[in-house]
């Protein structure tokens, strides 16, 4: 038996998060490809604040507005090349009031 | 600011951060602390349960004015499946003592108090401030940091590399390893406010007494996690962790877990009513002692989590980071005072203390246990949590059944799922691992 899940959007869940966005400078980006890997699909569903998506052509693509800086991704994907991981600039990102 | 030197540079203003630092200034050293946050903690995420008796030998009197939310006198922890839990719980008025040992803290809070110390102390700490990149002499030594915000290169005696489990730093300049995703646990957070009487009698407590649930099980979905539930004065954390390379392969989502969680039974009435306030993620280090890495080098230290110095099996991190950084700021200390230079057979001093404390002792201890629950997750965290609980509720319910039966039905049970051979195994690679 399993329980039954309330309908979840993550971005609700990130609503309640402070962020500094820092505007047209993306700390976390997604190497063009044709069609993903795995690990890289699996960002998909395993980035805690759902940054990654399929677009409609099926490449993975990334927003990083909502991004709680956790390094999941990083440590999946960085060491094939498919994505390029910094920190925010100073000051930007994610703020967490209570952490 | 950029013509003067400093003793040394600590990076990040976490546990281990301001353990140093603090540890350096406090003596007299001059210290240079860059903390890439708006202020200490805005980066930072923990359950979070802090240990005093490891602040202690940095802050004596911390209990005059460090946040604290509440101390623990009760834990108890769950094997669940999908309806039930089977609980282990310890409670006792002992905790209620002068200095009591373990408190509930709020990260965001409690780091900036520690940062105020270390200000205090004599250090000067910047915020806002990324360090790009680690300064290097044509041989190779680490002599200080570039940064995001200041042009020129900021020289030190050695740095202090408390940047945390994903700190780039360390690992892009090769001084360690990228954690791997089995090395590493996602953990996700929320925290849920309620008013504190509303806590206490949901909790049985009283005053500032607080209680830590922390459970495994089915709710992980067969991979290797835990979930926690620990109550603050006027809110509680409620989160679970797995590790990353079982999302990766199980294409679980984190949050989908945590709802899960939240919805169970028996965590559902504990949090009900209550206001969600924040959503967190973070990286736990769960590679024990095989993933520690190098140390320490020519010109640079590592601790805390970008040490991976975490125990899993007790969940404690910040303590490790804690007393890392404490260690690294005294071995500093002890080479300034000699007259020595930084460099790699001084600094070895740091890594031999470790090795005399807890931290590396306990490391040590369950150095198998890692690799033993990863490879085994389904049996330790869907089979036996879903055994307990069908051999409880045989147990607890009454019919019409003789009990020999029932004795035989739950045994059966068990030899059914994993064999003799297969309980007798795991139960021998559990206590060597333990060992």
């Amino acid at each position: 038996m399993t329980i039954a899940v309330t309908n979840l959007r993550v971005e609700e869940k990130l609503y309640q998060n402070r962020y500094v966005v820092d505007s047209g400078r993306p700390h976390i980006k997604v190497r063009p490809h044709q069609s993903p890997s795995a690990k890289l699909y699996a960002l998909t569903s395993v980035c805690p604040a759902k940054c990654y998506e399929l677009n409609d052509n099926g490449q993975v693509e990334i927003t990083a507005d909502g991004c709680m800086e956790c390094g999941t991704c990083r440590v999946l994907c960085e060491a094939s090349g498919e994505i390029e991981w910094n920190y925010p600039r100073g000051g930007f990102g994610v703020l967490f009031k209570f952490g | 600011m950029t013509e003067e030197k400093f003793d040394a540079i600590v990076i990040g203003a976490g546990m281990a951060g301001n353990a140093a630092a603090y540890t350096m200034a406090s003596r007299g050293l001059k210290v240079l602390q860059l903390e890439r946050g708006e202020y200490p903690g805005s980066k930072n995420v923990q359950g979070a349960i802090m240990y005093s008796n490891m602040l202690e030998k940095i802050i004596p009197d911390f209990r005059d004015d460090a946040p604290l939310e509440r101390h623990l006198v009760e834990q108890r922890f769950w094997m669940m499946d999908d309806t039930s839990h089977v609980g282990m719980q310890y409670r006792s008025d002992d905790f209620n003592e002068s200095r009591p040992n373990r408190y509930t803290v709020i990260r965001a809070q409690f780091d900036k108090w520690f940062s105020r110390k270390v200000r205090e102390a004599g250090a000067t700490v910047l915020c806002e401030t990324t360090v790009t990149e680690l300064a290097r002499d044509a041989d190779g030594n680490v002599i200080g940091v570039h940064t995001d915000r200041i042009g020129d290169v900021i020289l030190a005696d050695v740095v202090v590399l408390a940047e945390g489990v994903n700190g780039l730093l360390g690992t892009r300049a090769g001084l360690r390893e990228t954690p791997k995703p089995e090395t590493v646990a996602l953990a996700v957070k929320e925290m849920h406010f309620l008013p504190e009487e509303v806590i206490d009698q949901r909790f049985g407590l009283k005053a500032n007494e607080g209680c830590v649930i922390e459970a495994a099980g089915t709710i992980s979905r067969s991979m290797a996690g835990l979930a926690f539930l620990y109550t603050n004065k006027e809110s509680i954390s409620i989160g679970i962790g797995c590790l990353v390379s079982d999302f990766a392969a199980t294409m679980e989502s984190p949050y989908d877990l945590l709802e899960n969680f939240k919805n169970h039974p028996s965590v559902r009435p504990l949090i009900a009513d209550s206001e969600v306030k924040e959503y967190a993620a973070h990286l736990i280090p769960e590679g024990g002692y095989k993933a520690i890495p190098q140390l320490f080098g020519n010109g640079w230290v590592v601790a805390g989590d970008a040490a991976q110095l975490n125990n899993a099996v007790h969940r404690e991190g910040s303590n490790l980071a804690m007393t890392s950084g404490r260690l690294a700021g005294e071995a500093i200390l002890q080479v300034k005072k000699r007259g020595d230079p930084m460099v790699k057979e001084n600094l070895a001093l740091y890594k031999s203390k470790l090795d005399k404390s807890f931290v590396i002792k306990d490391l040590r201890k369950y150095k198998d246990m890692p690799a033993l629950l990863h490879t085994n997750s389904r049996n330790f965290f869907t089979t036996y949590p879903q055994l307990l609980s069908q051999a409880a509720q045989n147990f607890m319910r009454v019919d019409s059944t003789p009990k020999l039966d029932k004795e035989r039905a739950t045994t059966a049970a068990f030899v059914k799922e994993r064999s003799r051979w297969g309980l007798v195994s795991d139960a021998v690679r559990l206590a060597f691992a333990w060992r």
